[in-house]
């Protein structure tokens, strides 16, 4: 893939236009509040920030950090969006292309009303790996990270460093193919800035033929020693748009169905029961494995949850609003060749 | 030493799986009970749960049961489109469709998880199929992934 033109300027443009559309906005009085991403406080993050006036614009940051999901706060609305009076406030929201999807995915399911919510459409351009970034630095502290021409520029105390961006970009992000939010018939009125048409998506899930080929005792141990750092802080979970459960089956104390220990039967049926949860809902946003504080990689099995529903039964979460999920719904033409037969 | 081996041996070739089984209870169950009643010889290593629907059989219970120690689980519902709730095992098969894929990923043996429909007029088929499950988690041997350090 020829990149015509850097990283650097992309992030540039994206993020004037993004300010100028938000400046638009908040002019026009067509919202109150926007959400967007600002600087984070530490190196290799961002934060959420809450957009009220049009002076405040100038805070909205984009660059390849954004990896947090904004639609995990309008499902519930938290309590900023809500006002005292005049309830529910119409809301901006700068939306990248896995956000849009978790957006039109949680309408089909019934969670959020977009009528009062206007997606600020960006095209991301992938976001960046930090575990991956920081298991490289080592010990040395990270002071700065920032984006010139197509390499990532760490700097430290006393050392800099560079990446190149391709190889240290996301792995979902590197397959991606909706970086504008999709755009549904049924909310014309909701989209400004950029987005695209999305009908269907073409992947033939390359990435994932390696893994698989493998045999089962080799997946085991690999799944085994991914997952055997996990200390069940439950940061994906929270980090997920897609996990709105007013009491997440973890926390549930009757029955308990699993331990909450972090032996490795405990943390693999967590795992599992999580990826059973998300399967047809994941939006591949990434989130997960970016604020997983011990840096365990969930896209692999994010991507075979992808993988799934797309063969089985040809959907893809988040594109189309007219389809139902596939756990929503039963037919009685779905394969069943995993079923046990007579001889 | 050589006596040993020998018992090591004859421990292995006694070992018989034990197979936790969701039934459901207007077809399988009754298929069970069929499968009996026509004294029709099937392995001893089932160990019977009733349900009320395949539909009703959570991912839950299946992993749980794996992390419990049971070398197989077994769920049995009606044929399609013969549910006694309409749709129940229709919903089912979606969930198992997945999770047996899942449990593949994940490098758990799909093998220790078996789906079947069996009618309440199919007895001579419900035995079939859990002799053919009990050779499959035979083969398997015991489920030991999930011991626990404690």
């Amino acid at each position: 893939m020829v990149i015509s033109v850097s990283i650097e300027s992309e992030n540039r443009d994206i993020e004037n236009s993004m300010k100028e559309t938000a400046r638009a906005l908040l002019k026009e009085k067509k919202v109150d509040v926007i959400i967007g991403y600002s600087k984070g406080t530490v190196p290799l993050s961002s934060a959420p920030i809450l957009i009220r006036n049009v002076d405040e614009v100038e805070r909205l940051v984009w660059n390849n950090l954004c990896y947090i999901n904004l639609a995990k706060y309008l499902v519930p609305r938290i309590p900023q969006l809500i006002d005292p009076e005049k309830g529910d406030l119409n809301v901006g929201i700068i939306t990248k292309g896995c956000v849009g999807r978790a957006l039109i995915h949680l309408r089909t399911e019934n969670q959020i009303n977009l009528e009062n919510v206007i997606m600020i459409g960006i095209p991301c351009n992938g976001i960046i790996n930090r575990k991956k970034i920081e298991k490289e630095i080592g010990e040395n502290e990270i002071l700065e990270l920032f984006t010139s021409g197509n390499e990532i520029i760490v700097k430290g105390k006393d050392f800099e460093k560079k990446f190149s961006f391709e190889d240290y970009v996301n792995e979902l992000c590197k397959v991606c193919k909706i970086k504008a939010p999709p755009k549904i018939k049924e909310l014309q009125g909701s989209y400004v800035g950029e987005c695209q048409e999305v009908s269907s998506i073409d992947d033939n899930f390359e990435d994932l033929t390696e893994f698989e080929s493998k045999p089962t005792v080799e997946k085991w141990n690999y799944i085994k020693d991914t997952l055997q750092t996990c200390t069940r802080c439950y940061a994906c979970r929270e980090a997920c748009p897609m996990c709105y459960c007013k009491l997440c089956f973890v926390d549930q104390n009757k029955p308990i169905w699993f331990q909450k220990t972090t032996e490795i039967s405990d943390i693999i049926s967590f795992h599992l029961v999580r990826a059973m949860h998300l399967a047809g809902r994941c939006v591949a946003c990434g989130a997960c494995s970016s604020v997983c504080p011990v840096g365990i990689d969930l896209n692999l099995i994010n991507r075979k949850l992808e993988k799934i529903v797309k063969e089985r039964f040809d959907f893809t979460s988040g594109i189309d609003a007219s389809k139902m999920p596939p756990m929503m719904e039963y037919s009685m033409d779905d394969a069943e060749e995993f079923m046990l037969e007579e001889d | 030493m050589v006596t040993e081996l020998k018992q090591e041996e004859t421990l292995k070739d006694i070992w018989e799986p034990k197979i936790l089984a969701f039934l459901c209870n207007w077809c399988s169950y009754a298929g069970a009970d069929l499968a009996g009643v026509s004294r029709i010889q099937y392995p001893p290593t089932i160990r019977v749960v009733r349900v009320p629907c395949s539909g009703r059989v959570s991912p839950y219970f299946i992993i749980k049961g794996l992390l419990d120690g049971w070398d197989g689980i077994i769920v049995s519902g009606c044929h399609p489109g013969d549910c006694h709730y309409l749709t129940g095992n229709l919903v089912a098969r979606r969930r198992f469709a997945i999770l047996k894929e899942l449990l593949e990923f994940f490098g758990i043996e799909p093998g220790r998880v078996n789906f079947m429909w069996a009618s309440a007029a199919e007895g001579e088929r419900f035995a079939n199929l859990i002799k053919k499950a009990t050779e499959i988690v035979k083969k398997l041997g015991p489920n030991k992934k999930f011991e626990s350090k404690w």
